[in-house]
Parts: C-alpha cells; sequence; structure tokens
C-alpha cells in the first residue's frame, strides 16, 4: 500500500484493506475488542492493536494499520503515527528472535561497547537490521531496569544480565 | 519479628519491603492477606471516609518517589469532590520505569503486586476515582503477568469492582503495557499514550487533576509512592514520619540503589535522608578493585553529576538540590575513574537526543546537536568555541524553554560535567594546524 492511501477517505482505505487481503484471526479480533472494554475510548486500544498483531505476525503489515483503525474507529492516519512513534512497534519484518540491547548509562558503565561490538561480530549485523537467515533482529533499547546486572539484554521476553562478551555465542544457541 | 505482627509496636523500619524477609516474592492474594495485606484498605473502608485518607497521606508528608518529590497528599488534594464533581474521574500508576539507572518499580511490580493494588484502591477511594490504570512498561513482561494475576485475584476476593466491601464505593484497575519511548513517562505525555495518541507532553495548565485522562480529573503517581499508601492509612502519619530517624525532614523509607562499575549493585530500603557514602561503601561495598570514584548521578541520567566530596550528603530531595543536583529516583550511578567524561556524557545526551518526542523545537534539534559535539570531542576532533556552544545550548534547552521536563533534564548531566570536568572537554578540541597558529 503507499503512502498516497493514508491520506484518502477511511472507505477508500477499507477499499484497499480488502484488495490487500488482510483480515484478523479470529483471537485477534477477540483480543482487540477485549482491549477495546479496558476504556472509556476505543482509541485508546491502538496501541494495544498494533502489539496484538505484532504478537501474532512479528510486525505489523501495511495493510493491519487501515484495519486496524477501521475496528477501532480511528483514521488510519492516526494509527500508522502511533504505530510509527513508539519504538517497539515493528513497521517492518523482524528476525524471529529480536535482540534488545541496553545502551542506557548504567550498562554504559559495565562494558556496554564490549558486549556490543561482541554481537555485531557474531550475528554480522548492525544494530536496526537483521541477520540474513532471518534469525535475529538486533536493537537498542532504553535502560531495562536491570541495572544491578548490567551489561544487560532482551532477548524476546527473556531478560539476560550481566552478559560477557564471551558468553554471546553460547547465549545465542538457545534462540534457534 | 514474626511475619504479620503489628509493626506499630515492634522494631518495623521497612513498610515497602518487610513482607519480602525470608521470601522471594508475595504473589498470592493469601499469602499477602497473611502477612497484614488488605489490613488498611478494609481500615479505610469501614472508619476512613476519603477525606480522612487524604489527611492522612498529607499529614505525612509523603512526597513523590518518582523524581519530582511534589507531596502526594497535596496532589489528591487538587481533584474535585463532592456531588459537584465529574462522575469518572481517574488514578494512573506511573510504573513506566526507564530513567537509566533506575531498577526500583521492577522490585515492586514483579515480587509485590498486591501490594501495589492496595496502595492505588487506597488512593482511588481518597480521591473517589471511578477506574484506574497502571502503566506498565512492556518490556516488564514478568510484572504483566504478575499483576494480571493478582487484579483477577483481587476482584474475586471483593477488592476490586462494585461496591468495594460493601462500601458503596465501586472501582476497578486495569494494566496498560506499552511500547517504548521514555517520553511515556513525563505525566501528560503518559496520559496522552494512555489515550493511544503520541506520547507528546501537554501544556500545563489544566494540570491532569482537573483534566487528565480523556478530560476527567486524574492523579497520576508513581508506583514507589502508591506502595508507601497502605502503611501509611494503617499506621498513621507521626509513625511514617519517625521513619527517617532524624536524618532527613522527609519522611519515610526510600528505595535507593547503586549501580556501575560497585562491588555489590543493587536496591534497598533505607531511611530517607542516608547519605550517599553509606549507600556507596555499606551497601554496595564501595568500587571495585583497583577502581576510584570520579563523579556520580543521584538518581538518573537527568540529575546532575556530584562529585566524591558529595558523598556525605544526606539523600534527600532538598540536600540533593541545594547541591546544585536532584534526588530523582535515589538510585545512585557512580562513574569509575576509568571513564571519560566526555564518553560518559555523550551516551547520556545520545539517549536524550533518540527519546525526545520532536515536539519542540529546541529539544528536537538541540540534542542532537549536542551529540554531535561530544562525539567529536570524543573523537580528538573538537574545534575551538564547542564548548561555549554546548554551554549555550544547555542554557537554550534550560528549564521553561520546552513543554516539559524532558530537555532540562537532559541537559543537567552536560552542564554540571562541563563544570566539573572542563578540562577533559577542553583535551577533545584538535589542535589547531601550525599555520594557523603562527598567525
Amino acid at each position: 500500500m503507499s503512502t498516497d492511501n493514508l491520506s484518502r477517505p477511511t472507505a477508500s482505505l477499507i477499499a484497499s484493506d480488502r484488495r490487500c487481503g488482510f483480515v484478523f484471526t479470529d483471537a485477534e479480533r477477540e483480543a482487540i475488542e477485549h482491549e477495546i472494554g479496558h476504556y472509556e475510548d476505543s482509541r485508546a486500544a491502538s496501541i494495544g492493536a498494533l502489539k496484538i498483531v505484532q504478537e501474532s505476525r512479528g510486525w505489523v503489515p501495511d495493510a493491519a494499520i487501515p484495519a486496524i483503525g477501521q475496528l477501532i474507529g480511528i483514521p488510519a492516519s492516526d494509527v500508522e503515527g502511533v504505530a510509527t512513534f513508539y519504538s517497539l512497534i515493528f513497521r517492518q519484518p523482524v528476525g524471529r528472535h529480536v535482540i534488545k540491547v541496553c545502551d542506557s548509562i548504567a550498562c554504559f558503565l559495565t562494558g556496554y561497547d564490549e558486549l556490543a561490538a561482541a554481537l555485531r561480530a557474531e550475528l554480522g549485523v548492525e544494530f536496526g537490521q537483521t541477520t540474513a537467515d532471518g534469525r535475529f533482529t538486533l536493537l537498542p533499547i532504553c535502560c531495562l531496569g536491570n541495572c544491578d546486572k548490567g551489561p544487560t539484554l532482551m532477548i524476546d521476553d527473556d531478560l539476560h544480565g550481566p552478559v560477557e562478551p564471551s558468553g554471546v555465542r553460547v547465549l545465542l544457541e538457545a534462540y534457534p | 519479628m514474626s511475619a504479620g505482627a503489628d509493626i506499630r509496636t515492634s522494631p518495623e523500619t521497612h513498610p515497602l519491603t518487610w513482607r519480602l524477609r525470608g521470601r522471594e516474592a508475595v504473589t498470592e492474594l493469601a499469602d499477602y492477606e497473611a502477612l497484614d495485606g488488605y489490613a488498611a484498605l478494609r481500615l479505610a473502608l469501614t472508619e476512613l471516609s476519603p477525606g480522612d485518607v487524604t489527611q492522612r497521606v498529607k499529614d505525612s508528608n509523603l512526597r513523590g518517589r518518582g523524581g519530582a518529590g511534589f507531596p502526594a497528599g497535596i496532589k489528591w488534594s487538587l481533584v474535585p469532590m463532592g456531588a459537584d464533581a465529574p462522575r469518572q474521574k481517574y488514578l494512573v500508576c506511573n510504573a513506566d520505569e526507564m530513567e537509566p539507572g533506575t531498577f526500583k518499580d521492577r522490585l515492586l511490580l514483579e515480587r509485590l503486586p498486591h501490594q501495589l493494588l492496595e496502595g492505588m484502591i487506597l488512593t482511588g477511594y481518597a480521591i473517589q476515582a471511578s477506574r484506574g490504570y497502571i502503566f506498565l512498561r512492556g518490556e516488564y513482561v514478568l510484572a504483566t503477568q504478575r499483576l494480571e494475576q493478582a487484579l483477577t485475584q483481587a476482584r474475586q476476593a471483593g477488592y476490586l469492582g462494585e461496591t468495594i466491601l460493601g462500601s458503596g464505593w465501586s472501582f476497578d484497575l486495569f494494566v496498560h503495557t506499552g511500547a517504548g519511548r521514555y517520553i511515556c513517562g513525563e505525566e501528560t505525555a503518559l496520559i496522552n499514550s494512555l489515550e493511544g495518541r503520541r506520547a507528546n507532553p501537554r501544556a500545563k495548565p489544566p494540570f491532569p487533576q482537573i483534566a487528565g485522562l480523556w478530560g476527567k480529573p486524574t492523579v497520576v503517581n508513581n508506583c514507589e509512592t502508591l506502595n508507601c499508601i497502605p502503611a501509611i492509612v494503617r499506621h498513621g502519619a507521626e509513625w511514617f514520619k519517625g521513619l527517617s530517624q532524624g536524618r532527613s525532614p522527609d519522611s519515610g523509607t526510600k528505595l535507593y540503589g547503586a549501580s556501575g562499575r560497585v562491588q555489590r549493585p543493587g536496591v534497598w530500603e533505607l531511611p530517607i535522608g542516608t547519605t550517599a557514602r553509606e549507600l556507596l561503601e555499606e551497601h554496595a561495598g564501595g568500587m571495585r578493585e583497583g577502581l576510584a570514584l570520579k563523579a556520580w548521578l543521584p538518581g538518573g541520567a537527568s540529575t546532575d553529576f556530584l562529585l566524591p566530596s558529595h558523598l556525605d550528603l544526606a539523600m534527600d530531595y532538598d540536600t540533593i538540590m541545594k547541591a546544585g543536583s536532584r534526588m530523582g529516583t535515589g538510585l545512585m550511578m557512580a562513574v569509575d575513574d576509568r571513564q571519560s567524561m566526555v564518553s560518559v556524557v555523550r551516551n547520556l545526551e545520545t539517549f536524550f537526543a533518540r527519546e525526545s518526542c520532536g515536539w519542540c523545537t529546541p529539544c528536537r534539534d538541540g540534542l542532537p546537536w549536542t551529540v554531535k559535539l561530544l562525539s567529536a570531542l570524543e573523537r580528538g576532533e573538537g574545534e575551538l568555541g564547542d564548548l561555549e556552544i554546548l554551554a549555550q545550548i544547555a542554557r537554550q534547552l534550560g528549564p521553561g524553554k520546552t513543554f516539559c521536563a524532558h530537555a532540562p533534564g537532559a541537559i543537567e548531566p552536560l552542564q554540571s560535567a562541563l563544570k566539573y570536568f572542563r578540562e577533559e572537554f577542553e583535551r577533545g578540541i584538535a589542535a589547531p594546524p601550525a599555520a594557523a597558529i603562527n598567525g
């Protein structure tokens, strides 16, 4: 879907959504509707809805944006505005496992540079990139609140720290 | 002491963490109840009016533990009350812990979920809120699971829902998990995010207590602040004031901590006003072998650096403010003598530049400029005049120049590093070519 569509009225977006063939799974739709019920205004479920789609598909495809807008009752442009603002909403495909490396000051003081170098060397990618085999995406992240165990990182939902540069290879083996 | 004993008459000094003595966590409702849990809520709903609860917290002089130190009871008392007040009012727990170097709320959220719920229900009762939200950062996965479980248990037990404990007052709570961005911790940006918008801050006034979430009266309190409420309600303002043991005019205990290359980094509940030296030397065991303390941040990335000569200061709001910094979150970060201050500040400003929401021009453009200058200085490629430009940017990003406290916080470590370690920055300026020297 081209970005031009974002400024068009909702009706044409829905049409383009049908053309793109985006259909929520029953579980996604149910989870989003449950989320809407937590708020006085359905708009508040926009971030949650993006997270629900991402949880099941790994990322948020273009066609999901107007579909979420329609389900929640807000313009697609507002959904895209939110999707592109929040750093943990992925608007392009990511690897099977997402590595989030804390680059804030407490980890910087305890060996972030060495850990980041070891990860880049092991994976052969820079921050923001995905390995060629689609296994890992390497991302920076704000302080993870694990400062007594720096340097620290998350792989998917798992928190690890302190992570020695020499231990990176073994750590990654647990994520095929 | 035995678990659950009356802490008024025992030498109990840890209202936030005493339930963890000998236990990893108290996640089940029955275990929390066996440890005096929800006793404060029963007391409040049967014997105290909402105004009594607010008065008790006001009298306790509890100051906000998120960093700003605003008195919690005064914040609550700005909420419209009575028959003419809006029917919908909201309470929001700020559990978007993302201030670099801060790892205190994680402990409370993961290990004492019911204590937060009890604090929130009591606060909701005091301001007669209709609904509450826990704004939790998305990366706190274990905390999300434990809070959701605690909410289910609390609903089943009648601590949440319709006419709680027969009081006629109804209230429910929900967990709202974020999707990243440090700016969500800013009170009004958090409200925008909760409404499903981009997390840009709002102009104040109106203050959230008057017009916050969906335009309705809203109180936003930090997670640790809310964790203090049950004990204040149960044991009274005078008891809470006594917890500082004369170390500070401030009340209560505080979750303090230390990180950086210290022997035993960690977080500890101690009387408010404990000195930074005690934190570093007794609790953290001093610096790692072969390292010496060079500078320290009292409580997060957005506080000014202090020096080893400041270690004997009491870690309370006013004392650290007088020394030219802020207590912030109270978790100190130790910078050792092997670190380059230019690199440390470059790391800090890179964080702030990335996390600026972009709403205000000075912040959006000024912070990347500091990163550019600092990176050049770090490589030894700085130019004459760079330090003056950094000082000028710091002035332009000061309080009042932007909507929120992001930019003023961002320049605190920069301006203090320039003040205390100017020669390190000067060393990053490239020597002018010989021709220039000779004119």
